[in-house]
């Protein structure tokens, strides 16, 4: 009987350092693959990439993407960098994405961390064109609008917007990114002539706002009307009656804004 | 007075200089395959290496690859550890994973750990060092450690929703960094070859890998094996001498099934050109007759 309880004494101690053995061990394992996933939210990823998290989860770290790159942006994050190990990702001020048609690195994708739904480039968001309008030269009344005209979407990624430059007979042009149609693929970045670029690609995350679904925007045409009142079957076509002042001066009642 | 032993140490003693060079054909052989699948990768991602025309030679690396632009591969094991993570897998990387499987499952799953995994340079050239250095063992660690690091890593990768080796695996951080540009993963390298030199014998792949573990179990059912002969083996234990699993090589065990039938055996090769006696062998395991049997009716090869 002593002997039996010598027995499962021992046992038990052995059950119980394995345990703690397992669980310090997974503990410690699990904590430094949460800290490698979230290293850092900067990275900019290939087109039709999953949400990051689910990106993290699904990529297999094999580079096939890298591989079949016609201009070779893309890297694999080293061990020890500020990137997810082994995940793919690009640097739009080296080399930005040329937003091949035929998406070569969604095909290569084995694991559908590049989600193969992506099929059209120009549905691709790969992050957000955001100005410094501090330090862009356009708007600071300089001619330039290089991202405007390098923009894969001009006129729609990027607009521009005339203004009057204060006492100068000369106009400033301001480009404008839109987020609906901005893929994300960095040739701006790229094209930017400022020492550091006044445009730059971020992830949406960091830099989208939300409204929120409690906004009614009453006079945009999409918005659901949920208030007593109607708009007119068509908007008043008939110009203002003219004022009689010279151009220009009462152009609030002008019309035309 | 000599034992039959004695004289089979004698014999390895005695080998000329090119008998010598030809017991290393398995490691040369090793080597060539090791270094030609890196670069079969590194000259599809560097040099543009094309077959046929316009279609990259062999693109990704030992995680999942294509080759000839038709034959998806990939690591069933990393393949089991994302589909634990929830993520709805592709098709390719599916029948990536069965055709690789395929492959080890008939050749030896630890075939991979010894032919193809770029780490076993490392823990080969630390065992090798090792074998010709004063090291004293520091401690005893339990061989089959590594089947609990393979549960941990499949436990975390559905706890944590991240493949929990891929994330922390210096296989794959030293093939990505030849192929695609080096960072700190050559510090887990040099980690490992300390800890396998100077810490534990065959620490990395012998105790701790789990995708060694992962290999060792499917390897169990391997046709290509080596056959054991227990008429001439003379037990001096050579082999074990060489061996990085010498468990597989149990000679009571081998007596009774006439095959090192271990999937932790790596078919690797050290062992059957240095018996002395000729009693270990690469064979086909449908070929091998099990001891005791009728020599006239094999029951495998008459079936």
């Amino acid at each position: 009987m002593a002997e039996l309880n010598v027995a499962r004494r021992e046992f038990l101690v052995k059950a119980a350092q394995g345990t703690s053995l397992a669980v310090t061990g997974g503990l410690l394992w699990a904590y430094l693959v949460r800290q490698e996933a979230k290293a850092q939210p900067y990275a900019l990823r290939p087109p039709g990439a999953l949400a990051e998290k689910d990106f993290n989860a699904a990529c297999i770290k094999c580079g096939e993407c890298v591989n079949v790159c016609p201009p070779d942006i893309l890297k694999l994050a080293p061990a020890g960098g500020d990137l997810p190990i082994g995940t793919p990702f690009f640097t739009p001020r080296i080399g930005a994405c040329v937003m091949c048609p035929d998406i070569p690195c969604v095909k290569a994708c084995p694991t559908g961390a590049l989600s193969p739904q992506l099929t059209d480039i120009n549905q691709a968001h790969m992050g957000l064109a955001v100005i410094d309008i501090e330090n862009c030269l356009s708007w600071k009344g300089l001619r330039c609008e290089i991202c405007h005209r390098d923009c894969p979407l001009k006129g729609k990624a990027i607009t521009l917007e005339t203004d009057p430059r204060g006492l100068s007979k000369h106009a400033v042009f301001r480009p404008i990114v839109n987020s609906d149609y901005c893929t994300g693929c960095g040739i701006c970045e790229k094209a930017c002539p400022t020492a550091e670029p006044a445009i730059r690609i971020l992830p949406h995350a960091l830099v989208q706002g939300k409204i929120g679904e409690h906004y009614r925007l009453g006079w945009t045409f999409d918005t659901e009307i949920t208030q007593d009142f109607k708009p007119s079957d068509k908007a008043p076509e008939t110009p203002p009656e003219p004022s009689g002042k010279p151009a220009g001066v009462d152009y609030l009642n002008e019309g035309g804004l | 007075m000599s034992t039959a032993a004695d004289l089979s140490h004698d014999k390895l003693e005695q080998r000329s200089f090119p008998a010598r060079l030809w017991s290393w054909r398995y490691i040369v052989l090793r080597r060539l395959v090791q270094l030609g699948i890196l670069m079969l990768f590194f000259g599809t991602a560097h040099w543009a290496w094309e077959y046929p025309a316009k279609t990259p030679l062999l693109t990704g690396n030992l995680s999942a690859s294509e080759f000839i632009g038709m034959v998806p591969m990939a690591d069933p094991f990393a393949t089991l550890q994302i589909f634990l993570t929830g993520h709805v897998l592709q098709g390719k990387v599916i029948l990536g994973s069965a055709i690789v499987l395929g492959f080890y499952l008939l050749l030896g799953g630890r075939v991979f750990c010894a032919w193809v995994c770029p780490v076993n340079m490392v823990t080969d050239l630390a065992g090798w060092l090792r074998a010709r250095l004063p090291i004293p063992a520091m401690f005893h660690v339990n061989r089959n450690i590594r089947y609990f690091v393979l549960a941990a890593s499949l436990v975390l990768s559905a706890l944590t929703g991240l493949a929990a080796f891929e994330w922390v695996s210096p296989v794959g951080m030293m093939h990505r960094e030849i192929i695609f540009g080096f960072g700190a993963g050559i510090m887990a390298l040099a980690a490992i070859f300390l800890f396998d030199l100077l810490i534990l014998k065959n620490g990395w792949c012998g105790h701790l890998c789990p995708l060694g573990a992962f290999w060792s179990l499917v390897g169990r059912t391997a046709q290509v094996r080596v056959r054991y002969d227990k008429d001439s083996c003379t037990h001096c234990g050579e082999c074990a001498k060489v061996c990085p699993e010498p468990q597989v090589l149990n000679l009571k065990h081998l007596e009774r099934t006439g095959v090192v039938d271990s999937g932790e055996c790596s078919n690797c090769g050290r062992c059957t050109p240095l018996c002395p006696e000729g009693s270990l062998a690469f064979d086909l395991r449908l070929l091998i007759r099990k001891p005791g049997a009728d020599k006239s009716v094999s029951a495998r090869r008459t079936k």
